[in-house]
C-alpha cells in the first residue's frame, strides 16, 4: 500500500476521470467510424457496396435500371468496417464520427424515396 | 482424506469469459484440474473458409476483442505469404505500431485484472484509466477503439499523418507518465509480492516440454518471442525480448510490464523511423494452390495461422492455434498442489483468451 500513497493522493486532488454521460458528451475523433449514412440523392444502385459488404448487411433489390430498386441497410448485422463507404464510387455512403445509436429496425431505401435521404440515421 | 470436486467458473469474477475449471481438493490443496471448454465456440475457421479471402480479415479480428489488430495482421501476412505480395514499408511500419499500442493497451487491461482478482481496486482502475488513453490513441488513428480494421490485404487502410504523430507521441507520454505511477507499486507492493511470488511455479524446462507460449515461456528463462523473426518491420526496429527467470506469477507479472514500456518504446521508435510511401499494393486475383504458415507475438504469446489455398476466392481452410490454447497445458500442470485461495491468480496469469482459444 505505501507505493500506492502518492498516486492516491494525487487521485484525491485531481479532477474525475470519468465524465457525466450523457450530459456531458466526449468530442469525436475526426475519421471515427461511428455510423453509416447513406445520401440516396447520389446513389446510382451500382450494387457494389452489396457485393464487397463483409457482414452481408447490405442488400440491394432489382438492379439500376429498375425503377422500384430499393436498398436494405441492416444496422443489426453491420459491423462498421466501412468498406462500403470507401469504395462507393458515387460517394452516396459515408461515415459519420458520431457512434451509432441503439436500432431498431432495418432500413430500406428506395430510389423514389428521396424523404429517406441525407442525414436519415442521425 | 476425503476429495471434493467443485467447479471454478464459467461465471466467476476472475474470468472475463466462460471457462469451466473442474477443481478436485484435499482440505485446502487442489490435487486435480481437469478444465472444460467449449463455451465460446463460434465456428470462425469454418465461416472463414465460405467467405472471399479480403472479408476474413474483418472476421479474424472479431476472434477476440483484446488482440484484435494482431489477429488481423496475421491473417493478412498469411493470405500475403500465401499470394507472395510484397508490402510497402511504411505499411510495414504502420502494421507495427498498432500491433504495440493494442499490446499495451492489452497488458494494462491484464494488469488491472490481476490487481482486482486480490482485491487490489484502486490499482485496477488505475491501470485501466491508462488503458483508455491507448484506445483514445488507436481511435485516434484508425478510427475505433477495439476493432480497428485498418489492417488489409496488401498494406493498411488508414495513415498516420505528422499531426496525428505529434498527437500520438503527446498522448503516449501522458500513459507513460500513468505507467511509471503504477509499475512500482507492482513491483515492490508487499501484498502484490505476497499473493504472485512463488505462486503457480512454471520451471524451465516444464515449460519448454508442455509448450507454453508468450511471456508465459519468456518469465520461465527462454528468450523467445516472434518478434525476433522481424515480420513487418521489428527486423529494422532492434527489438530484444524481455525475460525473466522466477517462472512464478510473480515473474510473468514482470515480464508483462517491462513489455509495456518496451512497447512504449516500439511506437515511439517506429513513428521517428517511419519512411514515406505508400499504405498498400492493389491485390489481384485469388489465393493460388498452396501452403502458407504464419507465426505472430500476440500479447498472449505465439499465434500461428495455417492456410491452404485452392485457386478460388476462398481458401480451402485456415487454421488458427492461439496462444491461451498453448497455455492451458501449463495452466493445468501450475495448479495440483496450490492452495484454493491462490487459483485465481493463478489462472490469470497465464492471461487466458478463452474467445481466442475456442474461436
Amino acid at each position: 500500500m505505501p507505493w500506492m500513497m502518492p498516486n492516491i493522493l494525487k487521485n484525491l486532488f485531481s479532477s474525475p476521470a470519468t465524465r457525466k454521460y450523457p450530459f456531458e458528451t466526449r468530442q469525436y475523433w475526426a475519421g471515427a467510424r461511428g455510423q453509416l449514412q447513406i445520401d440516396l440523392a447520389r446513389c446510382v444502385f451500382c450494387g457494389l457496396c452489396q457485393r464487397i459488404c463483409p457482414a452481408q448487411a447490405i442488400t440491394q433489390y432489382g438492379n439500376k435500371k429498375d425503377p422500384d430498386v430499393t436498398i436494405d441497410y441492416n444496422p443489426f448485422a453491420c459491423i462498421y468496417c466501412a468498406r462500403c463507404a470507401e469504395k462507393c464510387p458515387s460517394g452516396a455512403i459515408y461515415i459519420h464520427e458520431s457512434h451509432a445509436v441503439p436500432a431498431d429496425r432495418k432500413i430500406t431505401y428506395g430510389r423514389n424515396d428521396i424523404s429517406l435521404s441525407k442525414g436519415e440515421l442521425s | 482424506m476425503s476429495r471434493i470436486t467443485f467447479p471454478f467458473g464459467p461465471q466467476h469474477p476472475v474470468l472475463p469469459e466462460g471457462i469451466q475449471l473442474s477443481l478436485t481438493c484435499e482440505d485446502e490443496k487442489v490435487v486435480e484440474v481437469r478444465p472444460v471448454i467449449g463455451y465460446m465456440h463460434r465456428g470462425i475457421e469454418k465461416a472463414a473458409e465460405r467467405n472471399p479471402y479480403p472479408n476474413n480479415v474483418f472476421l479474424c479480428e472479431r476472434i477476440c476483442g483484446i488482440c484484435s489488430f494482431i489477429h488481423a495482421l496475421s491473417y493478412c501476412q498469411l493470405v500475403e505469404e500465401l499470394m507472395k505480395v510484397e508490402v510497402p514499408p511504411r505499411a510495414r511500419y504502420l502494421r507495427v505500431v498498432w500491433s504495440e499500442l493494442s499490446r499495451m493497451h492489452s497488458h494494462l487491461l491484464w494488469l488491472g485484472l490481476l490487481a482486482d482478482s486480490f482485491g487490489f481496486e484502486s490499482l485496477f482502475m488505475q491501470c485501466w484509466r491508462a488503458r483508455e488513453t491507448v484506445l483514445d490513441i488507436l481511435e485516434m488513428t484508425t478510427g475505433q477503439r477495439v476493432i480497428q480494421s485498418s489492417c488489409i490485404v496488401g498494406g493498411v487502410r488508414r495513415d498516420i499523418n505528422a499531426d496525428q504523430a505529434r498527437q500520438v507521441r503527446e498522448m503516449l507520454n501522458k500513459v507513460k507518465t500513468e505507467i511509471d505511477a503504477v509499475l512500482p507499486v507492482f513491483q515492490k507492493d508487499y501484498t502484490i509480492k505476497a499473493r504472485t511470488v512463488g505462486k503457480g511455479v512454471l520451471p524451465k524446462g516444464q515449460a519448454w516440454t508442455l509448450g507454453a507460449v508468450g511471456p508465459m515461456l519468456r518469465a520461465s528463462g527462454w528468450a523467445w518471442d516472434c518478434r525476433s523473426l522481424g515480420y513487418a518491420a521489428y527486423g529494422e526496429l532492434g527489438f530484444e525480448p524481455v525475460v525473466e527467470n522466477g517462472g512464478d506469477s510473480y515473474a510473468r507479472t514482470m515480464v508483462r510490464a517491462r513489455e509495456l514500456v518496451q512497447s512504449y518504446e516500439l511506437v515511439l521508435r517506429a513513428l521517428d523511423s517511419m519512411p514515406e510511401g505508400e499504405l498498400a499494393v492493389k491485390v489481384k486475383g485469388a489465393p493460388p494452390a498452396g501452403e502458407a504458415i504464419m507465426r505472430t507475438e500476440q500479447p498472449r504469446g505465439e499465434l500461428f495461422e495455417y492456410a491452404r489455398g485452392n485457386g478460388t476466392q476462398q481458401l480451402e481452410r485456415l487454421k488458427i492455434r492461439t496462444p491461451t490454447f498453448a497455455n492451458l497445458p501449463a495452466l493445468l500442470a501450475m495448479l495440483p498442489g496450490c492452495e484454493i485461495a491462490d487459483v485465481p491468480v493463478i489462472v490469470l496469469s497465464i492471461d487466458p483468451c478463452i474467445a481466442c482459444t475456442e474461436r
